[in-house]
């Protein structure tokens, strides 16, 4: 066992390491938002408006007298909700396309991956703009739409692990016993191919957060008052002038857990498939 | 004889081969086109809402009658595979309709005068990418797990994560209110028409700096993390080897052998990053009020106007699938491999 002082823990494991931190504390303050927030995030305070960070409110306060602290707090919330729920989304259309294709090959995998063909073709953020304008900005549409845009990097990479399985032995050996497709997919081949799709899950739950917060910051994502780090962004930038620490918080916020996902799924690439480690 | 012995590969073979794969090709890329169109036309009609909602509901003094007028003269009382069978017919001569709010004009002509600001934009900022990616990538690569790889490698994860709309903030903030050495948004200055020539060049540049320099910082990151990992690949191949034994200096093997070979696969991801770029647009344009494609998408969305957004669609469509098709020949035309064999994809 390294230690964690030692040099080798941290050329092995830091990457690692530090992204489990940053998801952790994340995942704690969004979890637990409701009780470690100091204020009630929407409650408004007039006599205390733009007031910079002090000791009562670490992160100041904005333009209707609200805490960001606490409005940091379940802007988090919202970012590992969407995080999450789009990804599940992507995954699963993504898995289910890509089992079937790699498996029953032909016309079935010429049909999938054409349509994954069209929809990498799209601006994605034009399509996901168009149909978000079009059904009311809303948190439950904007987790649809963006886990409906991101899955054909996941049907791919099933697809093409699939294909590789379908020829090894055991597959042979099963087929033969009797094992029906069904069972053969979901028994023998998903188990085995599920190790690159956590990896492009954890990298997937990092781009749905900054699509959400672009996507709020334009004033299509996550309505006013529920806090989202960008339309907290979308708000500073109105009195960037007056009040820049509004639009410093949810900014670093996003960087920082944005780059805990990405730390964590490239190292978790690396553990999985040491091959590819470069 | 199926098959004709290697000696015999003459020249009409080769072009055969590629003219095959050309057609192919094309009729590939018209069934992605028209896929793109069927989903786009087919999300866009279906999802509740109407265009004609701003000029109607939202207007107390407009009743149902004019409403359905309003409808009728749009074709919007038509069932959606017949409105999308007309628009079918109208692309075809290049007829992409009038927009439906505001000024009424014809939508190319709309998309016309705001092409040059933002194809210019990303073309310079692709230009500079490169020109920072590749010497970062090579650099990169060449001293793996030196400090310059663990710095480069640091910056490329901090250039993943950063949200480009809070960059352009900070630099707002930074170089436009505190430093005022740049201006915070639009494309000219009030005074612009009254500059010289180079004047107007300056002020020009003036405004377009902080777009440039986040279009640039959003794709270093990938393109140099791409280029280390190509230029990784080649470095390990037998040939460089041999170039190193047989005594080349060593800046003639990276930069004659290696990098011409390393960059090959840079050609492919040129091409596949036009939708992003396209994307990014809508973000960049808005933030600093620039006239170009990325605006006029936003704001025509927010209208629910109807041949804008297909419009819009369909041109960001056809400019991914160019950069791809173009991608694909400058990759036949710059390995030999390739080009002799027609290729298998």
């Amino acid at each position: 066992m390294l230690s964690i002082t030692s040099r080798a823990f941290w050329d092995k494991y830091g990457m690692l390491f530090i992204g489990l931190v940053i998801v952790g504390v994340m995942t704690f303050a969004a979890v637990f938002s409701p009780i470690i927030s100091p204020f009630d995030p929407d409650m408004l305070n007039l006599d205390y408006i733009l007031q910079p960070p002090s000791w009562a409110h670490p992160m100041g306060t904005d333009a209707l007298g609200r805490d960001i602290f606490s409005r940091m707090l379940h802007g988090a919330r919202i970012s590992l909700w969407v995080g999450f729920v789009a990804v599940g989304i992507s995954i699963s259309i993504g898995l289910v396309l890509g089992l079937i294709a790699g498996y029953f090959r032909g016309w079935v995998d010429e049909t999938i991956m054409r349509l994954v063909d069209v929809m990498l073709c799209f601006p994605s953020f034009f399509l996901i703009l168009s149909v978000i304008a079009f059904l009311e900005p809303s948190l439950v549409n904007i987790m649809i739409v963006i886990g409906l845009t991101s899955w054909m990097g996941v049907a791919r990479l099933v697809r093409a692990e699939t294909l590789s399985l379908r020829e090894r032995d055991f597959i042979a050996a099963s087929r033969l016993a009797g094992a029906s497709s069904t069972r053969i997919i979901a028994h023998h081949i998903l188990p085995n191919a599920l190790a690159p799709v956590l990896v492009s899950a954890t990298l997937g739950v990092a781009g749905a957060i900054l699509t959400e917060s672009a996507l709020s910051f334009l004033g299509l994502g996550v309505q006013p008052p529920t806090a989202s780090w960008g339309n907290m962004l979308l708000e500073g930038k109105q009195v960037l002038e007056i009040a820049p620490w509004l639009s410093i918080f949810p900014g670093c916020a996003i960087l920082i857990t944005v780059l805990g996902y990405n730390l964590l799924g490239e190292s978790l690439r690396d553990l999985f498939d040491p091959r590819l480690k470069q | 004889m199926e098959h004709a012995p290697a000696s015999e590969v003459t020249s009409a073979v080769i072009v055969r081969r590629i003219l095959y794969r050309i057609c192919k090709k094309i009729g590939m890329t018209m069934l992605i086109l028209l896929g793109i169109t069927v989903i786009s036309f087919w999300v866009i009609h279906l999802a509740p809402g109407s265009p004609t909602d701003l000029q109607t509901t939202l207007n107390p003094q407009v009743g149902a009658a004019t409403r359905a007028r309003l409808e009728r003269l749009y074709g919007l009382d038509q069932p959606v595979h017949v409105q999308y069978y007309r628009w079918v017919k109208r692309i075809m001569q290049f007829d992409f309709g009038k927009s439906m709010s505001g000024d009424h004009r014809p939508v190319w002509d709309k998309i016309k005068e705001r092409m040059p600001l933002t194809i210019g934009m990303n073309i310079t900022s692709l230009i500079l990418t490169l020109l920072f990616a590749i010497p970062i990538g090579v650099g990169a690569a060449y001293y793996q797990g030196r400090w310059f790889d663990k710095a480069s490698t640091v910056f490329v994860f901090i250039g993943f994560a950063m949200p480009g709309f809070w960059l352009a903030l900070l630099l707002m903030l930074y170089f436009g209110i505190y430093l005022q050495w740049l201006p915070i948004s639009g494309l000219t200055s009030l005074d612009y028409d009254k500059l010289s020539f180079w004047g107007k060049a300056g002020d020009l540049a003036q405004h377009l700096a902080m777009p440039i320099f986040i279009y640039t910082f959003g794709s270093l990151a990938g393109m140099s993390r791409f280029m280390r990992s190509s230029m990784l690949e080649v470095l390990r191949q037998d040939f460089i080897l041999t170039a190193k034994a047989k005594g080349l200096p060593l800046h003639t093997v990276i930069y004659k052998h290696a990098l011409r070979n390393a960059l090959l696969p840079v050609i492919t991801i040129l091409g596949l990053s036009v939708p992003s770029l396209i994307g990014g647009s809508v973000i960049i344009e808005s933030i600093f009020a620039l006239p170009g494609l990325g605006q006029l998408f936003y704001t025509s969305v927010l209208a629910r106007d109807y041949p804008m957004i297909m419009g819009n669609l369909v041109l960001g469509a056809v400019l991914t699938l160019a950069g791809n098709m173009l991608a694909d020949v400058c990759y036949g035309l710059a390995d030999p491999r390739i080009r002799n064999t027609g290729g298998s994809a």
